[in-house]
This record gives C-alpha cells, sequence and structure tokens, in this order.
C-alpha cells in the first residue's frame, strides 16, 4: 500500500507544506453542536495563502457547517478562527468579507428578473453607477476565462452561467480565500475544466481556494492539499496527488465500499417503455420545452438520461410518470399499451413505479409517518381494505421495507421529515421496489445520499433490472450513469440523442453531446424541494 | 442577551398537551386584565362570563343548543381544510339547507305526514350540497379561487332568504313581519323536555363527529385529501385527483351546513326570518382550526366557542358590557390558541453571548 504511508491521522502533520509561512486562514479546536448532533467535534486546520485546499467528506460529514462558521453565517460553540495571524472576534459575513474571505454556495440566491450586473450591484459596497459596474464585469470575466454579459437577465442564463455569475460576483471582491461548495455538480464535464483552469489561475495569484467536494477524482486533479471530514471530525490529511482515490473513499466513509456487481442484461423482446416522436411546451418560462423525443427501454436493463439540469429532465420525467399528461395518447407506451392520457396512479397500475428527485413533497409527505408514506403508492398491495385503510398491514410494509433497505429510523411510526435525506430516499426506493415494478423510473437515484447508500441504492438499481424490470434513470452525475447503466441518452435543449452503449462511449464522447445540444439549457428549474 | 426561534427536532409531546391549558389559562389572565381595565372585578365578570351560564339545566341545554351547529359545521369544514379546500361559505350553505328544509315543511301535501321531517333533513342536505356544488365545479373546472365564491354565495343565499321571508313566503298571517309561517309539529324535532330548548337533532352532529373521525382518521379518502392538503405534489406523484379531493371537500362542508341550517329551523326557531344564523358558519371555521381540524377537537372547541356566545350574552345582560366583548374573547383566545400551538414546533433557544 504506497499509499497508505502518507494518510496523515493528525492535521498538524503536513511535511510538504512550508511549517514557517502564515496561514491565510487557521481553525483552532472548532466544535459546532446542533440539537442531537455535534457537527463540528474539534476541528482544527489551516491554509495557506495560494493554496487550493480541498475539504472531503460524506453528506453529514459537517462540511456546510465548517464553512458556514468561515465565512461567518454560523457561529461556533467554541474555537478560535486566525486570518492571516490575527484571531477574529466576533465574526459574520461583514467581516469576512472585510478581511476578503469569500464564498460561492451550492445554490445559488440569484434574482430571476433582473440583470447579472443589477445582482452583482446589490452586494457591492459603495455607489451604484451600473455602466463602470458592468465594464468592470466584462473585464474581470474575461481576464479569467468565464465571459459573461453583464446585461443579460439572470432566468435566461443557464446553471453553469450562473454559477460564473456568483464567482465573477466574488472576484471583483479581489478575494483573499475564495469557498467553493460542491461547484461542479451542475457543470459538464467540458465546463469543469474551464472552472478548473479560472482556479489554477486565482491561485497563482495568491488566492487561497477552500474546495468543498465528495468528488475524489475532482479533488485529486485540482488540490494541493485535503482535510478529510467524518461525523464532525478531522480524520486526516491528504496530498491527494500521492494516495489513491480507494484510499480517500476509504478516508470518507471509515470502510471499505463494496464492489459493485454489474452482469450482462438480458434484454426483453419487446420494449417496456416507448416514447416516439414527444413533444410538450415548457409548463413556465423558466422550463424547458421537449422537441420529438424518441427513446425505448427494455426489461432486463438500465437506461440513463444524462445531461445538464434544466435540460427538459423534469418535463420529461413528469410525462412518464403521469404527473403530467402528454398531448397524444400514443406517444408513450407502456408494455404496448398507450397510456399518455392517463394520470399516475392508471400507469402505476399497468406496472410503473417512480422515484422523484424531490423526496420531502414530492416521493413523500413530510409530517406523515413512515407508515402513512407507505400508502401513498403501496395501498394497492392490500394496505386498503373496505375504502379503509389498514394501518397495521401498512405499518408491516413499511417495517419490512426499514429492514430491507437497512433505514435508520425509530420506525414506522417516525415521521418523514425526521429522516436524513439518504435514508428517506433508501425508504422510497425500498418502496417503490416492493411494488415490483415492470417499469421503474428514477430521477437522481443519489442526491444527497451518502457514499454508503448510493451504492446500495446503485446496487439495488442493478439488480432490479437483472430481475427483468426496465429502469429508466436520470441523473447529472456522469460517474454514476457510467457505473450502471447499460445505454445512455443524453438530453439537450428538450431533445434527445441516439442511443449510446456504454461499453463503446466514454465521457468526452458524452460530454460533448452535452454541450453540442447547446449544453447549458436555460436552466431555469432549481432544486427547490431538496434540503441537503 | 440574544434568542432564537428553531424548530424543534421532534414536535413536544408535552407541548402538544400542554398548548391549549396553557392557552385557556392566558385567556383567562388577559380577560381579567380587560374586565379589569372596564372597572369590573375580575372574578365577578369570569363567573358572570364562564360559570354562570352553565348553572342551571337550561344554561346547559343552550350550550349544547347552540354548540350542535357549531361542531356539525366544523366537522364538514375540516374535511375540506385538510385538503386544503378553502369554503368560507358554510354561512350561505347554512342559508339554503334552512330555506330548502322550511320550503318542504312548508308546502308539503299532508302536513301531518311523518316523512315531512326526514324529507326536511334530505331537502336540507342536498341545498347545502347544490350550493357548494358551485365552487366546487368552478375550482374544478375553472381553477377559480373558491374562497371568493364561496364567501360571495353566501350574501346571494342571505339576500335570496331575505327576498323569501319579505316576499313571496312572507307569512300572510304574520302581521307583516318578515317571516314565514310557523313549521307543522311533524316539520320540528321534538325537545327533550318542553321546558327546555334542546331537542333530538343532537344526534345528528353525535354520528356526524363519529363519521368525520372515520373518513378523516381511516378512509382512504379521507388519507388521499389529507396528502393533497399537506403536499401538493405527492398527491400528484401518486396519481390522487385534485378534482376528487375538491368536489369532496366543498360538498361534505355544504352537507354539513345545510343540515345544520335545517336543524335550527325545525328545532330552537320553528319558520324562517332574516336573521336564522348568529353567524354559526364563519364561527365553525374557527371551530376547525381551534379543534385542529379532528373531530374530537372540534367536539372540545365547539363547546368552548359556546359557551363564549353564552357567557357573551350574559355579561351584556347582567354586567352591561358591550356585546364586542364576546368577539374579544374569541379573538384573544385564538390569538394565544395559534401562539401555543407554534411551541409545539418550535423552541426558543438563548445565544451564548459572543464577545
Amino acid at each position: 500500500m504506497a499509499g497508505a504511508g502518507l494518510l496523515h491521522p493528525s492535521p498538524q502533520s503536513s511535511p510538504f507544506r512550508f511549517k514557517d509561512m502564515i496561514p491565510r486562514l487557521e481553525l483552532r479546536n472548532i466544535t459546532k453542536r446542533y440539537p442531537g448532533i455535534i457537527a463540528n467535534d474539534d476541528i482544527s486546520m489551516s491554509i495557506l495563502p495560494g493554496e487550493i485546499h480541498a475539504v472531503l467528506g460524506e453528506n453529514g460529514a459537517g462540511k456546510s457547517t465548517l464553512m458556514k462558521i468561515i465565512y461567518g453565517a454560523a457561529q461556533a460553540d467554541s474555537g478560535e478562527i486566525f486570518c492571516d495571524g490575527k484571531r477574529i472576534e466576533a465574526h459574520n459575513p461583514a467581516v469576512s468579507r472585510a478581511l476578503g474571505i469569500e464564498m460561492v454556495y451550492q445554490h445559488f440566491a440569484l434574482f430571476e428578473s433582473v440583470s447579472v450586473a443589477e445582482n452583482i450591484a446589490l452586494s457591492m459596497k459603495g455607489r451604484f453607477d451600473l455602466p463602470a459596474l458592468a465594464a468592470e464585469i466584462t473585464e474581470v470575466s474575461r481576464k479569467y476565462g468565464m465571459p459573461i454579459d453583464p446585461h443579460r437577465h439572470v432566468h435566461d442564463l443557464s446553471v453553469g452561467e450562473r454559477q460564473r455569475v456568483e464567482i465573477v460576483r466574488c472576484l471583483l471582491q479581489k478575494p483573499k480565500l475564495l469557498i467553493l461548495d460542491e461547484p461542479t455538480s451542475v457543470l459538464t464535464p467540458q465546463a469543469v475544466e474551464k472552472l478548473f483552469e479560472t482556479l489554477r489561475q486565482l491561485a497563482g495569484e495568491g488566492c487561497s481556494i477552500l474546495y468543498i467536494s465528495h468528488k475524489l477524482e475532482e479533488v485529486q486533479e485540482l488540490c494541493d492539499f485535503a482535510t478529510v471530514l467524518r461525523n464532525g471530525k478531522v480524520i486526516g490529511t491528504a496530498n491527494p496527488r500521492e494516495v489513491t482515490s480507494l484510499d480517500l473513499a476509504r478516508m470518507m466513509v471509515g470502510a471499505s465500499l463494496p464492489e459493485m456487481q454489474v452482469t450482462a442484461p438480458s434484454r426483453s423482446a419487446e420494449p417496456v417503455l416507448e416514447v416516439r416522436g414527444l413533444s410538450a411546451p415548457a409548463r413556465d418560462r423558466y422550463g424547458m420545452g421537449l422537441n420529438d423525443i424518441s427513446l425505448s427501454v427494455y426489461g432486463g436493463e438500465i437506461v440513463g438520461l444524462a445531461g445538464v439540469s434544466g435540460n427538459g429532465q423534469a418535463e420529461l420525467v413528469s410525462l412518464l410518470s403521469g404527473e403530467r399528461l402528454s398531448p397524444e395518447a400514443d406517444a408513450i407506451r407502456v408494455g404496448g399499451k398507450a397510456v399518455g392520457r392517463l394520470d399516475a396512479s392508471e400507469r402505476r397500475k399497468l406496472g410503473m413505479a417512480f422515484v422523484p428527485e424531490e423526496r420531502l413533497g414530492r416521493g413523500a409527505v413530510p409530517p406523515h409517518t413512515l407508515w402513512e408514506n407507505a400508502v401513498l403508492t403501496a395501498h394497492r398491495l392490500g394496505l386498503v381494505r373496505g375504502g379503509m385503510v389498514d394501518r397495521g398491514r401498512a405499518a408491516g410494509f413499511a417495517g419490512g421495507v426499514i429492514e430491507r433497505f437497512s433505514v435508520k429510523a425509530k420506525g414506522p411510526q417516525a415521521s418523514a421529515q425526521s429522516l436524513s435525506g439518504g435514508n428517506l430516499q433508501k425508504y422510497i426506493v425500498g418502496r417503490e421496489i416492493a411494488l415490483n415494478p415492470k417499469l421503474l423510473l428514477v430521477s437522481q437515484p443519489t442526491w444527497g445520499v451518502d457514499v454508503g447508500a448510493a451504492a446500495f441504492i446503485r446496487q439495488t438499481l442493478v439488480d432490479v433490472s437483472r430481475a427483468g424490470a426496465a429502469v429508466f434513470i436520470v441523473s447529472e452525475e456522469l460517474d454514476e450513469l457510467f457505473e450502471i447503466c447499460d445505454r445512455l441518452l443524453v438530453i439537450g435543449q428538450g431533445r434527445i440523442s441516439q442511443p449510446l452503449i456504454r461499453s463503446e462511449t466514454n465521457r468526452e464522447e458524452v460530454g460533448l453531446l452535452m454541450t453540442r445540444f447547446g449544453g447549458n439549457g436555460n436552466g431555469g428549474r432549481e432544486r427547490l424541494a431538496v434540503q441537503d | 442577551m440574544r434568542f432564537r426561534i428553531e424548530q424543534r427536532p421532534e414536535p413536544s409531546a408535552t407541548m402538544r398537551v400542554a398548548a391549549p391549558v396553557i392557552a385557556a389559562l392566558l385567556t383567562l389572565l388577559a380577560g381579567s386584565l380587560l374586565f379589569a381595565a372596564l372597572g369590573y372585578n375580575p372574578v365577578d365578570a369570569l363567573y358572570a362570563f364562564f360559570i354562570a351560564p352553565l348553572n342551571s339545566i337550561n344554561g346547559l341545554s343552550e350550550w349544547l343548543l347552540k354548540a350542535s351547529p357549531l361542531i356539525l359545521i366544523a366537522c364538514g369544514l375540516a374535511i375540506g381544510f385538510r385538503a386544503n379546500v378553502w369554503n368560507i361559505g358554510a354561512e350561505g350553505q347554512l342559508i339554503v339547507g334552512a330555506i330548502a328544509a322550511t320550503g318542504v315543511g312548508l308546502f308539503y301535501p299532508d302536513p301531518e305526514s311523518s316523512l315531512i321531517l326526514p324529507l326536511m333533513l334530505l331537502a336540507g342536505a342536498l341545498a347545502g350540497i347544490a350550493w357548494a356544488a358551485i365552487p366546487a365545479f368552478l375550482r374544478a373546472r375553472m381553477n377559480t379561487n373558491e374562497i371568493l365564491v364561496t364567501l360571495m354565495l353566501t350574501y346571494i343565499a342571505s339576500l335570496l332568504l331575505s327576498w323569501l321571508v319579505h316576499g313571496p313566503w312572507r307569512d300572510p298571517m304574520g302581521f307583516n313581519y318578515p317571516q314565514t309561517a310557523l313549521l307543522p309539529a311533524a316539520g320540528m324535532f321534538e325537545p327533550f323536555d318542553y321546558s327546555y330548548r334542546l331537542n333530538s337533532s343532537i344526534f345528528i352532529t353525535v354520528i356526524a363527529v363519529f363519521l368525520t373521525w372515520l373518513f378523516t382518521d381511516r378512509s382512504f379518502l379521507g388519507y388521499k385529501m389529507s396528502v393533497g392538503g399537506a403536499a401538493p405534489l405527492a398527491a400528484r406523484y401518486a396519481g390522487f385527483r385534485e378534482s376528487a379531493a375538491v368536489w369532496t371537500g366543498l360538498l361534505a362542508g355544504g352537507a354539513a351546513a345545510g343540515i345544520a341550517g335545517m336543524a335550527e329551523v325545525a328545532g330552537p326557531l320553528g319558520q324562517l326570518s332574516p336573521q336564522i344564523s348568529p353567524g354559526y358558519g364563519f364561527a365553525a371555521i374557527i371551530v376547525a382550526f381551534v379543534g385542529r381540524l379532528n373531530a374530537f377537537g372540534i367536539v372540545l372547541s365547539g363547546l368552548l366557542m359556546s359557551l363564549l356566545f353564552l357567557g357573551g350574552e350574559a355579561v351584556q345582560l347582567g354586567l352591561g358590557l358591550p356585546s364586542a366583548i364576546t368577539r374579544i374573547f374569541q379573538g384573544i383566545l385564538l390569538f394565544l390558541l395559534l401562539a401555543a400551538d407554534f411551541f409545539i414546533f418550535y423552541r426558543i433557544r438563548r445565544l451564548p453571548e459572543h464577545a
């Protein structure tokens, strides 16, 4: 194990960094408690000037809390923060900005209906001079290789472009430390490359960058140093270029991950889901219309839909699930039957099951208990008799799902909103699979789910397909799609590509297809209902 | 010192029980201050408001008599409210129910027939349903706002009533008073005792409470409606039809209010006049919410609201306090109940001082 020797259990021992440099930012013994959990437990770390420093960890490891504390948006219960060797006293975001600390949030806080320059002006101090600001935006954005037109309206921008606006907003403040929270989750591979170039340029100018992620490949490509968090504690530090991604994953998860078992598919003779020439207008001005979509999914295989969010995925999924009706009945067929005009319940009767991307409020009713949420779709499994809900059977069903999918919950009586995102996702996936579907639609199966649970969910989807079900997955995570799908489709600007065989394609080809379609989409739909 | 409001990880079981008790105690305290400010001995005034009205059999009879329509209507409304179907027009549905029932009672060919009362009940329910079907149709088909439509239909109903009792249905023997003739004896609920006004229609309310509990807590349709109310996207995800919830919610409220209207004319009133309801249809909205849209909660809140009506009248008569006092009490109680409810889900935490 060549890499293992380079893992450092204590954050203080960092032999490959200059010990005598005054850190740009130093944290000493930061602790933050929330009711019931310790989000940050005695965290110490330091970030050097011009360093790209990764903070790695699963969801719930305490990364976001730590960033909020650094930025001053949350207060630590104990511990100290030093910036350029000086202790920060009363901390808040205004202090951060005065010190040159800027943060790009995972979910952008931009006003849709006004222009880029106006959005940025809102966060600037001093005189309100739009033309001068617009000129400055153009200059800075060009200098860092992320051109942006200051006069465009935000609702016309793709998610990637919105992120540029946020970054340019930070750059205008000439930051000394830039915090980025999962910045690549919404970008095409090509856009990720562009972002990395910008970040390297910034670091070369002496700006420190704190890069939060759970994507190991990116961290290895970009970062000089990594601090790994688990359960709110610093588990260790590493030079990500000198250790393997397996080592990093082991540090993050605390155990080794099971190997995925993907056997060869055996396709059914007839497609289970068949879409022919489906077109539909956008739901609203921020949505994306669909244009002549055709695809088919056979029993026994997994078909994945790749694309940057906001390119029509939400519209396609709601048309397939029956939450929205198609203009023509025979544009969508399930098991040979035209279902375009059937609602979700009627399609479910034909053997369809569906895991939506929003867990709270769509896949589950937040204040309802787990057994009540079982009735939501599993009522057809005899949980309702004579028009009355059979509470005993519902609780039994919910208990079965909890056990089979190792959902961490107090039992069938726990409310859906009391579960963590990953556990609720396991519950919903489990409930839909228990329906024994012929066709399973899954949207963003592992969004916000920790690495261990994600591996479990992916394996489950593979198993379901190998048992004969047709599985259709919409995901923004290319790695995930490449891991489990048999065929891949790419969506862009409401159009869909020809299917690609997974074993005959690669990330670059898929990435190019994502951009060739205009790639950006107009990215209007944000992830409103999902919380981390 | 700084404080912050934060969500509890789990709703507090203690506060769930304590909230209404705390709210009631605070209402008494606020009421005492109010009476003291008006120059009355708070103890005497509170006694006159809350205890004296229940001190006699007649008082108890009046208490239940007024609570009955409030509870009945609130049960019907709660079914819709749980699905976010906002029927604000129970008052109008009550009025048309009373009109239809009176029409049957007055014009049925055989005034001795034992069929009259059941037919009046049916007519009252159907009229309430029909009145509520207008906003249901408009909402389900054209997505109009049912709050506005139900409210506006209330004014139409009350003008219809006014026109009838001033015009075609006015009692020719009634000295020109705007009222109809008295209903025949066969068209009236029998009081338990002729000295008091409480009658057997209260059993309708008892049955309605049980049915409401069965529907909201146990039935699949009630389950679907609560999903639609708590998470409309989840209802759509599961394929539960919104229009079914709209129809069920509005028609249940209409039926309950129509029956309540029938029970009023066939009980304490005996005839139609321009003022047949002291605002039962509107007060029932408060009753439904104070009862947390739960059938048994509604029984308690209906009894409380009825007591507020009686107590208000009692202090007007006994102490000469203004009639607004009833509504002030209702307001204080509702405000404090909602405020206390807040602490079931949230708590206030003191933040540590920062140097």
